[in-house]
């Protein structure tokens, strides 16, 4: 909750800042008037601050509720507790009571931390000590050296002087403690506002662990192995359920026999999604690599088919007839009007297809795999390797984003009469 | 013999609902070579129909098409076509469009780059030949789309409202530029178009078709055409006999779209 609101504030504060400050207010223009923009995307370009500063937002977000290293430490939100903190209980027994203290060390999860000796002190209560890690709880058992323990009647009736019967719960400095239903006192340091490593890793932790696996591997392959694994089968995948896909398509835009005959193929195949298929093709392939790309062949297929048909049964008839008229052969006309009229069309769905295909083989790896970016991060989720899932999680939203800006980039390209005819 | 002869000519489509239409019925037309026929009607009246068929994009139910001498089975380099709008192939430059029907016919390279270069200094599109079509304007594209049907150097041009999305300034200076190409090349032309002006001006003949089944309804023989060849065609329309044309032209259509609508509403 938050940092939502956190979020939110450095949202509309930036929107203040940017737009009525930095970018001036007064150079009016009409966009701010289209207020109904349905159906124009382009009618509000995004501001290119509020991209920057939402990017910088995300990390800035992350470093603070980790406790990042690359920021300056007042920028943090509170952290756990760390060191050593002292409370006292009281026990009682045989109608007498007795005061003793009890030092915590509260110690980061990754360093081995021993209970300090103390001094037991006087009384029938002995003084204790424990080491609990930040972000846990431990029992402790402050009975166990005392002259009367809990098996001889003597009970914890106050923590600090305050009274405190089992399942109540008494703030000491640097956490809080609560008695079991035993009547043993448990310490829980204060966790803060910060997230624990394991569930988000501070980004240079993330940083460190990507060069750790991009030098030393993961598994027995390298990152760089792993992402060309899992590239490999889409591109593969994808160039065959093209290759198929796009004659196919072309067959059910010119035939109506080739239409009638694979229409209900295709119609029925195409809202399945492919991620419904991996079980099957596990059972009829395997989880090696052919499975994999008769998955992304059978995710692409369907897609390209639709879009080479469309493509074709898109074409204005009066193009074709102005072929004809200009003396074209039929299959003239099919070189030199239906196919580059066809080809816009062809494009969006390879970008469609690809988009799919990654998403595809990412999952199909998170299911089974030897090696790829879904089993990179599955099995690092496993051992509870966080920082290796979400460096994972990153690598594939990148390179899915690269992906389809590179189809974009060929699409102006090799088609720049899309959407011109 | 020369020249395009229709006769009776008939064509009716059967709708899916078991119903049909009478789109042309027994329609006789007889054009000498070098003609330029304009036809006008309401719409409805199978004006494009007629043009298909003798494109040869549709084949007619009855009745029969002579060019030159020989039947029309099917479309032909013969005959040309201009169609109103987007009918070039837009992943061409101007002058691949220009060059695409002698293209396909396999000209040599030489011949065709002539005949090309030929052509866009007629319509006065040098400038823009390496230009991707959809960057040029309404009435360049339409030049294009002249020069590349006269690229084909064919017999017969038809013409299927080829000036109707232009602007009314584009639209005068594009008709000039018909009436120029057409003195100079001594095509065959049908003309499509609504405009009652432009077919008066352009039409050396005139047909004016009624709807339900389609008919030549009038036809007319007129001297604007060969006036304004050479001259400003906002003269030829001062002409005594230009201004009575029209209203009479205009009512007669205006008569026969009133014939439509009072007939929609009687089977409403």
């Amino acid at each position: 909750m938050i940092p939502l609101l956190i979020y939110v504030a450095i949202f509309i504060a930036a929107f203040f800042i940017v737009t009525k400050v930095v970018q001036g207010a007064g150079i009016g223009d009409y966009t701010s008037l289209k207020t109904v923009t349905f159906g124009d995307e382009s009618a509000v370009r995004p501001n290119r601050a509020a991209g920057i500063i939402s990017i910088l937002t995300i990390f800035l977000m992350w470093g603070v509720f980790t406790g990042s290293n690359l920021l300056p430490g007042f920028l943090h939100a509170p952290g756990p507790f760390e060191g050593t903190t002292t409370f006292t209980y009281t026990a009682e027994a045989d109608g007498q009571t007795d005061d003793a203290t009890v030092t915590v060390v509260v110690h980061p999860r990754e360093v081995e931390t021993e209970a300090p000796e103390v001094d037991p002190g006087d009384g029938f209560a002995k003084n204790d000590s424990a080491a609990i890690a930040q972000w846990r709880s431990g029992l402790i058992r402050v009975d166990r050296n005392d002259e009367l323990g809990r098996d001889a009647g003597a009970t914890v009736v106050a923590i600090n002087g305050e009274a405190i019967a089992p399942g109540d719960t008494v703030a000491v400095e640097g956490g809080a403690v609560t008695l079991s239903d035993r009547g043993t006192p448990n310490f829980e340091p204060t966790k803060g506002w910060q997230m624990e490593p394991l569930y988000l890793p501070a980004p240079e932790a993330v940083w460190i662990r990507s060069i750790e696996v991009v030098s030393a591997g993961f598994r027995n392959f390298t990152l760089l192995e792993h992402l060309g694994y899992s590239l490999f089968r889409v591109i593969a995948g994808f160039l065959i359920g093209a290759l198929v896909g796009i004659p196919l398509g072309y067959a059910m835009g010119l035939s109506d026999w080739f239409r009638g005959w694979f229409d209900p193929i295709v119609e029925f195949m195409r809202p399945v999604p492919p991620l419904a298929l991996i079980p099957l093709v596990i059972i009829w392939a395997g989880i090696g690599e052919a499975g994999k790309i008769i998955l992304l062949f059978l995710a692409a297929l369907w897609i390209m088919a639709i879009a080479a048909r469309s493509g074709v049964s898109g074409v204005k008839i009066s193009k074709v007839h102005a072929a004809y008229s200009l003396g074209a052969s039929k299959w003239q006309i099919m070189r030199h009007v239906i196919i580059p009229n066809s080809l816009p069309e062809i494009f969006t769905g390879a970008r469609v297809a690809m988009g799919v295909c990654w998403g595809t083989v990412v999952a199909a790896e998170l299911v089974a795999a030897e090696q790829g970016a879904g089993m990179m991060i599955m099995t690092a989720s496993k051992f509870q390797n966080t920082d290796i899932v979400i460096m994972g999680i990153i690598l594939i939203g990148v390179i899915g984003f690269g992906i389809d800006m590179l189809m974009r980039w060929a699409e102006r390209l090799l088609v720049p009469w899309k959407g011109k005819g | 013999m020369t020249g395009l002869s229709i006769e009776n000519l008939s064509m009716r489509f059967e709708l899916p609902n078991g119903d049909h239409v009478q789109a042309l019925q027994n329609v006789s037309l007889d054009l000498k070579a070098g003609e330029l026929l304009s036809v006008l009607g309401p719409s409805g009246c199978g004006k494009t129909t007629l043009l298909n068929i003798v494109a040869g994009f549709l084949a007619p139910t009855s009745g029969k098409l002579v060019l030159n001498g020989h039947e029309i089975k099917g479309p032909d380099a013969e005959r040309g076509m201009v169609f109103q709008q987007g009918a070039l192939f837009e992943w061409m430059s101007v002058r691949e469009n220009v060059g695409f029907g002698p293209s396909m016919k396999g000209t040599p390279k030489a011949e065709k780059n002539k005949t090309v270069n030929h052509l866009l200094d007629v319509v006065g599109l040098q400038d823009f030949k390496e230009k991707a079509v959809y960057e040029l304007s309404g009435g360049m594209q339409q030049r294009v789309a002249l020069a590349r049907c006269l690229a084909n150097d064919p017999d017969v041009i038809l013409m299927d409202e080829p000036l109707g999305a232009l602007d009314a300034l584009t639209r005068e200076k594009m008709q000039s530029l018909v009436l120029k190409l057409w003195k100079e090349t001594g095509k065959t032309i049908i003309l499509i178009t609504h405009s009652v002006e432009e077919a008066l001006l352009l039409g050396e003949r005139l047909i004016v078709m009624a709807p339900r089944p389609g008919r030549i309804h009038k036809e007319y023989r007129l001297p604007f055409a060969d006036l304004g060849v050479n001259a400003d065609l906002r003269e030829v329309k001062k002409h005594p006999d230009f201004g009575p044309r029209r209203e009479e032209i205009l009512n007669m259509i205006w008569d026969m779209e009133e014939e439509i609508m009072g007939g929609k509403e009687d089977a409403a």
